[in-house]
């Protein structure tokens, strides 16, 4: 392993519940700098609970508890005195279903700078080429700015959505099975961007899609019934795993 | 047939029987069929009596004189049918309204649909309810003898029935349809966008502004007209409280809508009178139906939407 990583987002002793019903038991985890890193496991198993515990989404859910740490660079992200949207400025999300806002690809993507105070029409033009341009959907889109990101296809629109997300300039993307909904031609050019975006971004996708995990992750987290089960380089991880169940997983045997 | 079935057909379960049920069923589908054409019957009868008994008065009068006449002098020596200020108050009453009542409306929408808690918004959405039932005489009664009275302290008038208060009145009562309307719509948003909005760092109300209401604007747009259609449309309430006098519209000024124009003359009303009071109900008429036609224009685009 290496051992010069730098950990982003470090949770410890993390727990959370809907209710009465535990979700996530005693999550303990470091997220590298400038890697992929995939939780897998099966439906239910908390690996989307858990992602969205690191933008605080789930604050969004009503009669949500949530104990233990979760630190990014350093700064405990459940206290009272931090900022929700200075956080969810630095991690940005896309979803599983594209969710483009009915309205012009072009406002789409400055919506978020816009938001954050820019409206310089100059500066906003280059953040909105920068973010296609980054998102590899600039070519595809640039004669149509104007139009309403919702007359895209579905790929189209999830790197939109991509777009959307790094026009904030994110330090970590958070994705949650963005592509479960998409054609395997649209996927594989996700997962091509996603191999470019972790040069300059900390990346944590959900997935269910074993092959996806092993082509395109650095990290994997297996989570079973909310517990982080094993979790290290995927290499390893899917040639031998430590955990029986992890290996039952990988191989097939349930999920 | 007699609903005695024959020996055959008794043998053969499932097969139709012509018999009493069947006709009954006839006899039902028939009657079902009436009472929805009693509906377009209405309609069309309302509208061919009012193009038949409006347009005499218009063609002795003159259009232009009509529509554009300044002075309304139905009962004088010399009379005089200009509706122009009739058409005026009902135009600035209700834009008055729109502009009063839709920004109270929605936010309110906003808040019942996005904000508010279970507990707090049912008890609102009640009291919105007993808003819409309550009668417009009610309205009429409480804006004479509270409204009315309170016009005049505050902006030291000689009498406070005028378009100020009428305006109040009317954005009360539009303020239902408005907030029950944009509800609906702000409902329909999916909660992906919301998501995706608060994702990037937005806060809740940023959110339901930028995203969430654009998202809606069709049915919200629906809800305005709507709001535009009960205002033109109400008389009895804004008769109570607006002085009733056929000025040009101003503010404090004592006015007369179309619709109270029609109300308060036609009981002694004759000739010529009457006829005109006929045309200003085929104007008011012709001023719903452009109304009808938009909202359902409006709503379409927005179910679509949703």
């Amino acid at each position: 392993m290496d051992t010069h990583e730098t950990p982003v987002i470090t949770a410890k002793g993390l727990e959370l519940w809907y209710g009465s019903a535990q979700a996530l038991r005693n999550v303990d985890i470091d997220i590298p700098e400038r890697k992929v890193t995939a939780l897998i496991g099966p439906s239910g198993c908390g690996k989307s609970t858990f992602l969205k515990t690191l933008d605080r989404m789930n604050d969004l859910v009503p009669g949500v508890t949530i104990k233990g740490s979760v630190r990014y660079r350093g700064q405990e992200i459940y206290s009272p005195e931090v900022d929700v949207t200075w956080l969810r400025k630095q991690i940005g999300m896309v979803f599983q279903k594209p969710n483009p806002f009915p309205m012009s690809i072009y406002d789409n993507i400055a919506y978020g700078p816009r938001t954050h105070g820019i409206r310089n029409k100059a500066k906003l033009d280059e953040i909105v080429e920068k973010s296609l341009r980054g998102a590899a959907i600039w070519d595809e889109v640039k004669d149509r700015l104007r139009k309403s990101a919702l007359s895209l296809s579905g790929g189209q629109q999830q790197r939109v959505c991509i777009a959307r997300a790094l026009a904030v300039e994110p330090d970590v993307l958070l994705m949650d099975e963005a592509t479960s909904a998409l054609d395997p031609i649209s996927t594989s050019k996700i997962e091509e961007l996603i191999e470019d975006l972790k040069n300059s971004y900390t990346i944590v996708i959900v997935t269910h899609n074993m092959q996806q995990a092993t082509r395109i992750s650095d990290k994997c987290a297996f989570f079973l019934l909310g517990e982080l089960i094993e979790y290290g380089d995927t290499d390893q991880m899917f040639s031998v795993p430590r955990d029986r169940r992890t290996e039952d997983y990988i191989t097939g045997r349930f999920g | 047939m007699s609903s005695q079935s024959s020996p055959a057909q008794a043998a053969r379960p499932g097969v139709k029987k012509k018999g009493f049920r069947e006709r009954l069923e006839l006899l039902m589908n028939a009657i079902f069929f009436l009472c929805g054409a009693v509906a377009v019957a209405f309609v069309l009868f309302i509208s061919i009596y009012l193009i038949v008994s409006g347009l005499p008065a218009i063609r002795e009068i003159g259009l232009i004189d009509f529509l554009f006449g300044e002075r309304w002098a139905s009962t004088a020596k010399d009379p005089a049918f200009g509706i122009l200020p009739f058409i005026l108050t009902s135009v600035y009453g209700t834009a008055g309204a729109i502009v009063v009542g839709v920004p109270v409306g929605f936010m309110t929408a906003m808040f019942l649909s996005k904000i508010s808690g279970k507990k707090t918004a049912g008890v609102i959405r009640t009291a919105v309810d007993l808003l819409a039932g309550i009668p417009s005489v009610v309205y009429g009664l409480i804006g004479m003898t509270v409204l009315v009275p309170a016009v005049r302290v505050a902006f030291d008038l000689a009498s406070g029935a005028c378009l100020l208060a009428a305006i109040v009145v009317l954005a009360v009562m539009i303020l239902p349809s408005i907030i029950s309307v944009s509800e609906t719509a702000l409902n329909a948003v999916p909660k992906e966008y919301e998501e995706a909005s608060l994702a990037l760092g937005a806060t809740e109300i940023e959110t339901y502004f930028r995203v969430s209401a654009p998202a809606a604007s069709s049915g919200i747009a629906a809800a305005v007209v709507l709001g535009i259609g009960r205002a033109i449309g109400e008389a009895m309430a804004i008769m109570m409280v607006a002085g009733n006098v056929a000025n040009m519209p101003s503010l404090f000024a004592s006015v007369r809508f179309l619709t109270t124009a029609i109300a308060s003359e036609m009981s002694y009303s004759s000739g010529l009178q009457r006829q005109a009071l006929f045309s200003i109900a085929l104007v008011l008429f012709l001023f719903i139906m452009i109304i009808n036609v938009a909202l359902n224009v409006l709503l379409k685009k927005s179910r679509k939407e949703g």
